[in-house]
């Protein structure tokens, strides 16, 4: 196993971030045991999963964001030094669903895990030079504003990664 | 007290009776936590040098950059508009709005909208507006202003905001909770967000090359708000532009660190706008997302507001490379005690408010709280970007001295100033020149002692020159240490020194605190030196912490006079005060030519610095007193931003002293600080955590490095305070 796996794993041990391993024939069931339904997604764009056939409604569209309990997307990258999901904005609403529902499920292929920040430039780099878009998410919204920490606020209040090993 | 000082004094009485506490708790509990992210990042210094690096470029190249952002904004079909001013700035917001037909909008926190005081102009314009961020909104329904950069309502506790919430919002159940209350706020808001006309964030940093704005969130609120309307302006600083992703690392690993002590914070957003996210038609719940006909709009306003200008203020320039972090208020021992409704102008708050009110609105806007730096430097090292806060508010006292009418009362100071800087208040002229006041003392010694504790004169002191009769004063010795050290026999070099060292005598050490003169030179001979005492000339840190720059030049340069001859002798320099050492090695950056600085900042040590590299070095510390009773140490502010206090406790714990130190920000005293009228409270007030570490130690030895401290300790313990070097001492 790489050790930025490794690394990356305890890093969502110490957010307290729930994942799970998983293959492309696992994907389903590790899925369906991450979600809360209702839950709404976007596709994957990930060879060997998707979410059709699973509980997960696409595509999003407004009622979906406020209802949902959950939301399913991709991670284009991540970083193992501290957990974070790198998650990327598109025209499907990635962005807009990893953040309305009260749980997101990220999915995130093993051989996206990056060291470190600094390793994740080129990745934003060549994203931004095309007008796009990403949001370094670690963890769960939280708040200390009021006078003690709470969590959920306008972001998710669960996270849960479901990373995938490639065949 | 003068009616000024009585004011004054009446102002940071209320804050402390009704915001101290929170804040207190608040930053203590964000300080532990920053503590402990930096000592776990091993790359702290290397990225904070790096930062600072990219930060001095990034200015000095500002005026390209912007052009570079103007032209990537556009070719991604947003607009770019520089403010000139608050008005300015807010004419294109509002107008805006108005090309909208905006009826709301949603904002996420920003203090650039803050210093335009945009929420009024919208307002006005007949848009409502809805801080999205929890501290915000909690100050929006309070109507009142933030008191910290990133944590705004951070002076209010839970039972405040509960208070608050329940009166205004008057729901069935009051609430008690933060839940409550967060799920009340989040719920509110939530509809705001949905409904919303715009969104306005602010923008911790902007990409040139690319035109991304980076916001950097806990709660999520400026994702929602950037992406959630289709129309997003976005307002910032001039200042925040960095040319590439590639400068934005160090930014992203350094800000959380030090804002809030988190490895990271939860939401980095890096937006080019208008974004690629699909819009979002709450009005049509079950159409896909991006199927409304909204088409995605975005303007970027860059404010100047005088920030070009600052580009130009060599001294004030530094301030354009603070990214807002908070750090250095929150290392600041008398903010931690009063907060930033104390500490703060219109709109800036902490160590660097000084520098952005100064700039933002001139010196004047400074003038109100800059006073209550009391150059402690405990914020340097807390700077990700390595600004000199203290030199910066070091400055800008300086120029507001410059301003001050001179007073009828002269000839109270008459005789201890010099003619430099003569328009300055007499308070900061009696403390700019306590190594006169001290001579005088001492050649007056005992009567100028006995006349200084009569009622009368400690009344006028108090009320003319804003002396805190509360405070003993110093108590001046009859035989300087000069004279003492003169009249020793033999007078002859010590001929096996292996070392020469040169000893500095402060102006308290030679005329008050004589002892521990006494004890250091005995020491530093026991251990084999030859010792040779400097003239007593002042440093120049007392008229420096009065902002009175050219006296403490002057004596800058009589310093280096003096010593010039020594160290071009290969003698070595120890220093007993930890403030004059600071001098020695940081301030005369600013006061003397660079090779002389370079020279004296190498070669002079803390005594006890000194003291523990002869040891190291094969000295025999045998020959020094043996340790008697357990001590309580606290180091020196100074002494501790230079990362010399180790070498104290070192020393005592290898000499077999059982030590406990303190691990407050500061004492509370800082030089003239706590003599002050109108600051005593206060310096009391931040003294306490230090009683309070101490309080159960009471069998130990009160060991103290810094006079300031010493004389803080005494008043606050009622018992005697001894300098390290002093336990040492082997004796007469
Ligand atoms: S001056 Fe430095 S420590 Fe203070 S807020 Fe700015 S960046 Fe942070």
């Amino acid at each position: 196993m790489s050790t930025a796996l490794s690394t990356f794993e305890s890093s969502l041990d110490r957010l307290e971030v729930g994942w799970t391993r998983t293959t492309p024939d696992g994907f389903e069931d590790a899925l369906a045991s991450a979600i809360d339904p209702p839950a709404v997604g976007v596709p994957l764009g990930i060879d060997g999963v998707s979410l059709d056939g699973t509980a997960v409604e696409t595509p999003p569209t407004p009622r979906l964001l406020r209802e949902a309990n959950t939301g399913v997307t991709r991670a284009g990258k991540a970083i193992a030094r501290y957990g974070t999901l790198v998650v990327d904005s598109d025209p499907a609403g990635t962005e807009p669903v990893s953040l309305y529902p009260p749980t997101h499920v990220a999915v995130v292929r093993e051989s996206d895990v990056l060291p470190d920040v600094e390793s994740a430039s080129d990745h934003l780099g060549v994203r931004f030079a095309d007008g796009g878009s990403s949001v370094f998410a670690t963890g769960v919204s939280s708040t200390g504003d009021m006078g003690a920490l709470v969590e959920g606020v306008h972001g998710p209040k669960h996270v849960h990664v479901l990373i995938l090993e490639e065949r | 007290m003068s009616a000024e000082r009585r004011r004054k004094a009446e102002k940071i009485r209320h804050l402390l009776e009704t915001e101290g506490d929170a804040v207190h708790e608040n930053i203590t509990h964000m300080n532990a936590e920053r503590y402990d992210a930096i000592e776990r990042f091993d790359d702290f210094e290397a990225l904070r040098e790096e930062a600072r690096a990219i930060k001095e470029d990034a200015i000095a190249d500002l005026p390209a950059l912007v052009e570079q952002v103007r032209e990537s904004v556009e070719a991604n079909g947003g607009h770019l508009y520089v403010a000139d001013d608050a008005a300015d700035a807010n004419r294109y917001i509002t107008d805006v709005a108005d090309s909208k037909d905006a009826d709301t909008l949603v904002k996420s926190k920003s203090m650039t909208s803050e210093e335009i005081e945009m929420n009024d102009a919208l307002e006005a314009a007949g848009v409502d507006v809805w801080e999205t961020d929890l501290g915000e909104f909690v100050l929006q329904v309070a109507d009142e202003g933030p008191s910290h950069l990133i944590g705004p309502s951070l002076h209010r506790s839970r039972e405040d905001v509960a208070d608050l919430f329940n009166e205004v919002f008057d729901p069935e159940e009051p609430f008690e909770t933060a839940e409550e209350l967060t799920a009340f706020a989040r719920d509110y808001l939530g509809e705001k967000i949905h409904a919303a006309d715009m969104g306005m964030t602010g923008a911790n940093f902007v990409l040139a090359d690319s035109g991304t704005i980076t916001l950097v969130t806990n709660e999520g609120n400026a994702r929602k708000t950037a992406v959630t309307p289709d129309t997003h302006v976005a307002v910032t600083g001039v200042e925040k532009i960095l040319p590439s992703v590639e400068e934005l690392q160090p930014f992203v690993e350094l800000i959380s660190k030090t804002a809030t002590g988190q490895d990271i914070s939860q939401y980095v957003s890096m937006f080019t706008p208008p974004v690629d996210s699909p819009t979002i038609d709450f009005e049509n719940p079950d159409d896909p997302l991006g199927s409304g006909d909204g088409e995605r709009e975005f303007h970027l306003v860059l404010i100047d507001n005088g920030r070009l200008d600052m580009r130009e203020d060599d001294q004030l320039k530094e301030t354009l490379y603070c990214i807002r972090c908070g750090a250095c208020a929150n290392s600041c021992g008398n903010f931690q005690h009063v907060g930033g409704h104390a500490f703060g102008g219109e709109t800036y708050t902490g160590g660097i408010a000084t520098g952005w009110e100064a700039g933002l609105r001139g010196e004047e806007a400074a003038d109100e709280f800059n006073d209550l730096c009391t150059g402690c430097s405990r914020c340097v090292n807390a700077c990700p970007v390595k600004i000199d806060i203290p030199w910066i508010n070091t400055v800008v006292r300086d120029r507001l001295n410059g301003d001050a009418t001179p007073s009828e009362f002269e000839f109270l100071v008459e005789g201890l100033t010099p003619d430099a800087e003569d328009s300055v208040d007499l308070q900061k002229r009696l403390f700019g020149n306590f190594g006169t006041l001290a001579e005088l003392g001492s050649k007056t010694a005992p009567l100028s002692n006995w006349t200084a504790k009569l009622g009368p004169v400690r009344s006028l002191m108090d009320e003319y020159l804003g002396v805190s009769r509360e405070r003993d004063l110093p108590q001046f010795q009859r035989e300087t240490l000069v004279e003492w050290f003169e009249s020793r026999r033999p007078r002859a070099p010590n001929a096996d020194a292996t070392r020469k060292v040169l000893l500095y005598p402060d102006a308290y050490t030679n005329y008050v605190l004589v002892e521990r003169g006494k004890a250091a030179v005995r020491v530093l001979e026991a251990l084999g030196a030859h010792v040779e005492l400097a003239s007593p000339i002042e440093s120049g840190r007392a008229p420096l912490s009065q902002g009175m720059i050219d006296t403490a030049s002057e004596q800058a340069d009589a310093v280096a006079a003096d010593l010039e001859p020594y160290l071009e002798a290969g003698f070595d320099v120890a220093v007993i005060e930890p403030s004059d050492l600071a001098a020695f090695r940081r301030e005369y950056e600013y006061l003397l030519p660079e090779a002389a600085h370079d020279r004296l900042a190498e070669n002079s040590y803390d005594v006890m610095e000194y003291v523990y590299g002869l040891l190291e070095n094969g000295a025999d510390g045998s020959t020094l007193a043996a340790p008697e009773e357990p001590v309580a140490y606290h180091s020196h502010c100074q002494q501790r931003t230079l990362g010399v206090e180790a070498y104290t406790e070192a020393v005592l714990e290898d000499h077999g002293f059982d030590v406990v130190t303190s691990d407050v920000e500061c004492c509370g005293m800082a030089g003239s600080f706590g003599y002050k009228s109108e600051y005593y409270e206060l310096s009391m007030d931040v003294g306490e955590d230090l009683y309070e570490q101490f309080a159960d130690e009471d069998d130990r030895t009160l060991v103290a490095s810094g006079t300031s401290c010493t004389e803080q300790m005494g008043d606050l313990f009622g018992r005697d305070v001894t300098h390290p070097v002093e336990l040492l001492d082997p004796g007469p």
